[in-house]
């Protein structure tokens, strides 16, 4: 499903990917840790085609990240630390306009029924501006799911978020792994990336440091290997 | 491309018809030029006719400065252009369906702010209104084509609505020079008509050029 090479990426100077290999099939979970500035986000965004990459080979699906853009654009779903919701627009104004643009066929009424699996049908026609973060958080998922991704890249998607509305992320994740959706998701949520996630990738100083499976949720697993990664404890 | 282009002008019409921010601001902010022209100038004097072709544009100018600065950084908020840049498109999409906001609120301004201008200075036209109109359609498509794109190159910047004057002036001069000589000759001296048609063509190729450059560039520009 995804396919990495050799990902470098250079800013000022600065090497922040330094040859990434990954390869992730269809239907996986894969939870991308890290401390602060090792590159998760970066590699989130180049997956994403917001940054170019200075050098390597990224395919999707078969299709070239950079050549064949458009198609590629097409089957992720991207979920960033922002929401990227107009303020003055209501939930079904934004789904409606994210999912023209992504010629989404009878946008208004999947427009509506995700406002309803969000569970923000009360508050349909208000504008985003009055809403609380977790409100926006859950528009925000269900804009990134409009045009029913194949892929969904998510950028530390628990934060700030109340029980509620984590409950109908993972479910969303969950729901949608079902249908075949492989989850690529930066956090720095142990707990969340164990319940919901079936791989862990720790990135170090833009190397990928460890790349494991996890079986029965093992949030223990996960904290002992970044702390002996990441933190140094032995 | 025109599809998703024509979805995001839209959505940035309906957003100033619902806020009223943008296109209130030029209307009013055109509205306050003209009056001090008024003031400045006696309208009751013949001579002061021969600065409405300069007004016109002084008009244009600053008002459409105005639209175009909020017309980008609106897209900052909440990383709205994210969320365009994401979605399965050519960033020359974004482009396209920022110029066609950006000029359906300019007509919109021109169209309240000249007859407004025309009758507080009692001026008649002379010339040809078919030609006037067509003089403000070329020169008003450079003047956005331009202030378009490099509204989107000085939005990555703080500085942005200082920076994008400064850039835009030099960019846009052949484009007001010719459109303010062959407005001029329009409105009052027809006799001189192939003058101002060669001013045309002139801002005519430099608009198709630059709108073609800006259109192929803007990738770049709007990379994160």
């Amino acid at each position: 499903m995804i396919e990495i090479k050799k990902l470098t990426k250079q800013a000022d100077n600065k090497l922040i990917l330094r040859g990434i290999d990954l390869s992730i099939t269809q239907g996986e979970t894969v939870a991308i840790l890290g401390p602060n500035g090792a590159g998760k986000s970066t590699l989130l965004k180049v997956l994403a085609t917001l940054i170019k990459p200075t050098s390597g080979l990224v395919k999707i699906n078969g299709l070239d990240l950079i050549k064949d853009h458009i198609e590629v654009k097409k089957l992720f779903g991207y979920l960033p630390h922002s929401s990227l919701l107009y303020d003055h627009y209501t939930p079904l104004e934004n789904l409606v306009f994210f999912g023209d643009l992504y010629g989404v066929k009878d946008v208004e009424k999947r427009a509506r029924n995700l406002v309803n699996e969000v569970g923000l049908s009360f508050f349909i026609n208000e504008p985003v501006k009055n809403f609380s973060r977790g409100m926006i958080q859950r528009i925000a998922i269900a804009r990134a799911i409009i045009h029913e991704p194949k892929i969904m890249l998510l950028d530390e998607p628990h934060t700030g978020l109340d029980q509620g509305a984590i409950s109908i992320l993972n479910n969303v994740i969950l729901s949608m792994k079902e249908k075949g959706c492989t989850t690529l998701m930066v956090t720095h949520d142990f707990k969340q990336a164990a319940a919901i996630c079936d791989r862990i990738i720790i990135v170090k100083n833009g190397k990928i440091a460890d790349d494991f499976k996890i079986n029965n949720k093992s949030l223990n697993l996960v904290s002992e290997k970044y702390q002996v990664l990441v933190e140094g404890v032995s | 491309m025109l599809r998703t282009a024509l979805t995001i002008a839209k959505k940035d019409i309906y957003s100033e018809l619902r806020t009223k921010q943008v296109l209130g601001t030029m209307i009013i902010f055109a509205g306050l030029v003209i009056l001090v022209l008024s003031f400045a100038f006696d309208p009751a004097n013949n001579t002061t006719k021969a600065v409405i072709p300069g007004a016109v544009w002084i008009i244009i100018v600053f008002s459409g400065i105005l639209g175009l600065n909020r017309s980008l950084v609106s897209e900052q908020r909440n990383d709205t252009m994210h969320g365009l840049l994401v979605a399965p498109m050519d960033a020359s999409s974004i482009y396209l369906g920022k110029f066609l906001a950006n000029f359906s609120m300019i007509l919109v301004v021109e169209l309240v702010s000249i007859p407004f201008l025309f009758l507080l200075f009692d001026f008649k036209i002379t010339g040809s209104i078919l030609y006037f109109i067509l003089v403000l359609f070329v020169g008003s498509f450079g003047f956005i084509a331009i202030g378009t794109f490099l509204a989107a190159l000085a939005s990555n910047s703080k500085s942005s609505e200082m920076l994008l004057p400064l850039l835009l002036f030099p960019m846009t001069s052949p484009v007001l020079i010719g459109v303010t000589q062959a407005t001029k000759i329009i409105l009052t001296n027809m006799e001189k008509l192939p003058t101002a048609i060669a001013w045309l063509q002139l801002v005519t190729a430099y608009d198709v050029i630059f709108f073609v450059l800006c259109f192929l560039l803007i990738e770049y520009v709007l990379e994160v």
